[in-house]
């Protein structure tokens, strides 16, 4: 079965995030009250799989993300 | 005469200079295509540059490599690993090293000269160096941001320091815990060091601190 996979990486509250920091001091240096800007990391994929849950599970923890800085969450729809 | 295998990855940018400080040190040193094989080599190092173009994250996809299963079985059977800048990274991606290599706290490319204490010199790499000496090398990275939760899980080599060796938030260029510049594991035999030794391996250059890395690497592997 293939499925639509949706996958959002994003760095552990408090580690600093110097990208995010950079965008937010130039959002608000157009005058946009912006604070703790984060940039996540998201990817979308299709996955031919018997086992979707355990085969995204496995691709964040072995690539994805590193579990020692980074959080994840997905989804994973039928593709129709 | 013992012989090095110097890894070369797509965006690997580093490595003839580090095959020459090897040779520079007494070893025989080999530039090795990452589809090749290790067997036959005493030793293995990882050099700096950019493979895959730090995509995903600095070291991530190199990491993930099947050569990577042969360096592994290196570091097992307690034979020299160097990783040195992005081959730094890529160790801590394949967990050969614990923590991980973050970008830069002042977010941009960094690329100076930095004094350096030896915190540890009981490494294979750092056996010529005395306890506490201050050296000199260049560092040239955009994620060198060391990050562990727990330090003490892991043996700091070199930590950013100021010219006279005291461990000041100034000296620290990029944010790492504790000022960490070079991490070994626990036995020793590998090594990570966002410090680039070879850039600092002959007079012209500027500096000659960091020929004692490989040349302790080598007289270790002599043994």
């Amino acid at each position: 079965m293939k499925w639509k996979v949706r996958v959002t990486v994003r760095l552990k509250e408090g580690l600093n995030d110097p990208e995010g920091r950079v965008i937010g001091n130039a959002l608000r240096s157009l005058g946009y009250t912006v604070e703790n800007l984060r940039v996540p990391k998201y990817f979308e994929f299709e996955l031919e799989s018997d086992k979707p849950e355990e085969e995204v599970e496995g691709m964040c923890k072995k690539l994805l993300a590193n579990p020692l800085i980074h959080d994840y969450e997905y989804s994973i729809e039928p593709v129709s | 005469m013992v012989k090095f295998a110097v890894v070369v990855f797509p965006g690997t940018n580093c490595d003839f200079e580090t095959e020459g400080a090897i040779r520079k040190a007494g070893a025989r040193a080999e530039r090795v295509w990452y589809k090749r094989s290790l067997k036959d080599f005493d030793g293995v190092v990882l050099p700096g540059g950019f493979s895959y173009a730090d995509y995903l994250r600095a070291g991530a996809i190199a990491a993930r490599q099947e050569i990577m299963e042969e360096v592994n079985e290196f570091a097992r059977d307690g034979k020299p690993v160097l990783g040195i800048c992005n081959g730094f990274q890529i160790l801590t991606e394949a967990g050969l090293l614990p923590g991980a290599l973050r970008p830069n706290k002042v977010p941009r490319f960094l690329c100076r000269w930095v004094y350096l204490k030896v915190t540890d010199n009981e490494t294979p790499f750092t056996s010529l160096y005395e306890p506490g000496e201050v050296i000199k090398m260049p560092i040239a990275h955009a994620e060198g941001n060391y990050y562990i939760g727990d330090p003490s899980e892991v043996r700091v080599v070199f930590q950013y320091s100021d010219e006279s060796g005291d461990i000041t938030e100034v000296a620290n260029p990029n944010g790492s815990v504790l000022n960490i510049a070079a991490v070994a594991n626990e036995k020793g035999n590998v090594l990570g060091t966002m410090p680039h030794p070879e850039r600092a391996s002959d007079r012209f250059l500027g500096s000659e601190d960091g020929l004692r890395v490989f040349k302790s690497m080598v007289g270790w592997a002599r043994r």
